[in-house]
């Protein structure tokens, strides 16, 4: 192997199972912070594209509960499991109130799980911008499965299709008009269907809705998703859930869609990189360019619109690189 | 190292806040919860019936830079000094500790003795407890 970086420091705790170094360079890639560069650069190498399990599905369905037992239906098969909660960020102060720990059991001493609530820091799409990288950061340090949960506002949450290879929506009986909702964003999204608390009555009209729509739409070729029943205050489906979700990431490599899919979401994300950098590099040259504050008075004295305003300005940017 | 100091002094300051020991309902800690929150900080809320390991391993799992303890009388007087035991033996024992309750004058002297950082009676203003949280977060800022 050529070309693989020398580790930093951080990247070799990490790698060494120290957690408290996992949990900084989660803060680091968080905070936009320089440290998170060079661990991430050395460890993707070391990356073995573990199952990463998306959970959206509206406010309150169970998701975060549902997580609690999967984890422990996962270390009863000896499997580690790290998990991210994302919560919202306040659009006005900026804080947050992360409260998806609540619903996880104690571990303490056991070092084969790592939970991680995270700020969605105003990004649209039910995640954070950090959620990728640290679910990357967490399959390098080790572990075999990671659970990421979105913020819970429903229809929105799409963006888990960038980040997981395994989507579970989640929701409840008495769908009724969620239903409809769905078919305006999560319902594409899903691979698993998971129709939780059916402890409470409609559980099986719930799922004979869901399979209607499901059956609606087959394709040789293509994975039809799985509806599994779950209850987390009468534990039972459990098992299930896992199974279907285990049944999809056969399918990915049975088919070959793994491939494609990360192909994809790769081409997603370093083109998203690349923008992020000129958008910055831009924004720092136009501001400081004599040619915007000559533009800005024509424009304010409407002898040219702002659009052709854009396009010369766009024009004198490309010929100076 | 002191370069991401300095980086992260811009970043949001997360606190965790917990309720040890096995009675009690949560009321005080929601209310300083979502004042922390809307002061802009991330407030890992893990609510009720924590043990001091698991309020520990909380803590550096999510990286936070303050802790608050929810307590409701000198029973839990115990577990404090527990968490603050634990975190030095995790080499954590710089993330600062406050606590919040129905404590007695002189509980409340031995927790500050043990190293609980500032501690809140009933009468405190949550503008006071969001001001010393932010000082004990971020000393230099
Ligand atoms: N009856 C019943 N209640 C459940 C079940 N699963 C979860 N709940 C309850 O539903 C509520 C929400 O559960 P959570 O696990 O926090 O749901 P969530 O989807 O993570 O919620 P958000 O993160 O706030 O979107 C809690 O009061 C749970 O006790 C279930 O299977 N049956
Ligand atoms: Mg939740």
């Amino acid at each position: 192997m050529t070309g693989a970086p020398r580790l930093p420091a951080a990247a070799r705790a990490i790698c060494s199972g120290d957690r408290r170094a996992l949990a900084r360079a989660i803060t680091a890639i968080e905070n936009g912070d320089p440290d998170a560069g060079p661990i991430l650069r050395s460890l993707y190498a070391r990356t073995r594209q573990v199952p990463i399990v998306g959970f959206a599905g509206p406010l309150g369905v169970g998701k975060s509960s549902l997580i609690n037992l999967l984890v422990s239906h996962l270390r009863s098969v000896a499997r580690t499991v790290a998990v991210i909660a994302v919560d919202p960020s306040s659009p006005f102060s900026g804080g947050s109130v992360l409260g998806d720990r609540i619903r996880f059991e104690a571990r303490a001493n056991d070092a084969g799980v790592f939970f991680r609530s995270m700020a969605s820091r105003g990004a649209a799409g039910g995640v954070a911008a950090a959620t990728l990288e640290a679910s990357r950061l967490l399959d390098a340090a080790g572990f075999d499965v990671v659970l990421v949960e979105t913020v819970g506002s429903g229809q929105v949450d799409v963006a888990i299709r960038e980040i997981a290879s395994t989507r579970v929506v989640v929701l409840v009986p008495h769908l009724g008009d969620e239903v409809q909702t769905l078919k305006a964003g999560l319902f594409e999204i899903a691979d698993v269907f998971c129709v939780n608390k059916i402890d409470l009555p409609g559980a099986d009209t719930a799922r004979r809705d869901l399979a209607e729509l499901v059956g609606l739409a087959p394709a040789a070729g293509r994975w039809t998703p799985r509806i599994v029943g779950t209850s987390t205050t009468v534990p039972s489906g459990i098992a299930d859930l896992w199974g279907a979700i285990e049944a999809h990431e056969s399918f990915l490599d049975s088919s070959g869609t793994r491939r494609t899919g990360e192909r994809q979401r790769l081409t997603a994300e370093i083109v998203g990189l690349v923008r992020d950098r000129l958008g910055r590099e831009l924004t720092r040259e136009l501001e400081n360019d004599p040619d915007l504050r000559r533009l800005l008075d024509r424009v304010v004295a409407r002898e040219i619109d702002p659009r052709t305003a854009a396009d010369r300005l766009r024009n004198a940017v490309r010929r100076s690189r | 190292m002191t370069q991401s100091k300095r980086a992260s002094r811009s970043a949001p300051i997360r606190v965790l806040i917990a309720k040890p020991g096995l009675d009690g309902h949560d009321r005080g800690a929601k209310v300083v919860a979502r004042a922390l929150r809307d002061s802009g900080m991330e407030v890992i809320y893990a609510g009720l019936r924590q043990t001091p390991e698991e309020i520990v391993r909380a803590a550096l799992e999510e990286d936070v830079d303050l802790i608050g303890l929810s307590i409701l009388s000198g029973a839990h007087m115990a577990l404090i000094p527990r968490v603050l035991g634990l975190l030095k033996k995790n080499k954590a024992g710089a993330i600062p500790v406050f606590a919040g309750g129905i404590i007695p004058d002189e509980d409340a002297r031995r927790l500050r003795s043990a190293g609980v950082r500032a501690i809140f009676g009933p009468g405190a203003s949550l503008e006071e407890i969001v001001t010393t949280a932010r000082k004990l977060a971020r000393p230099a800022a």
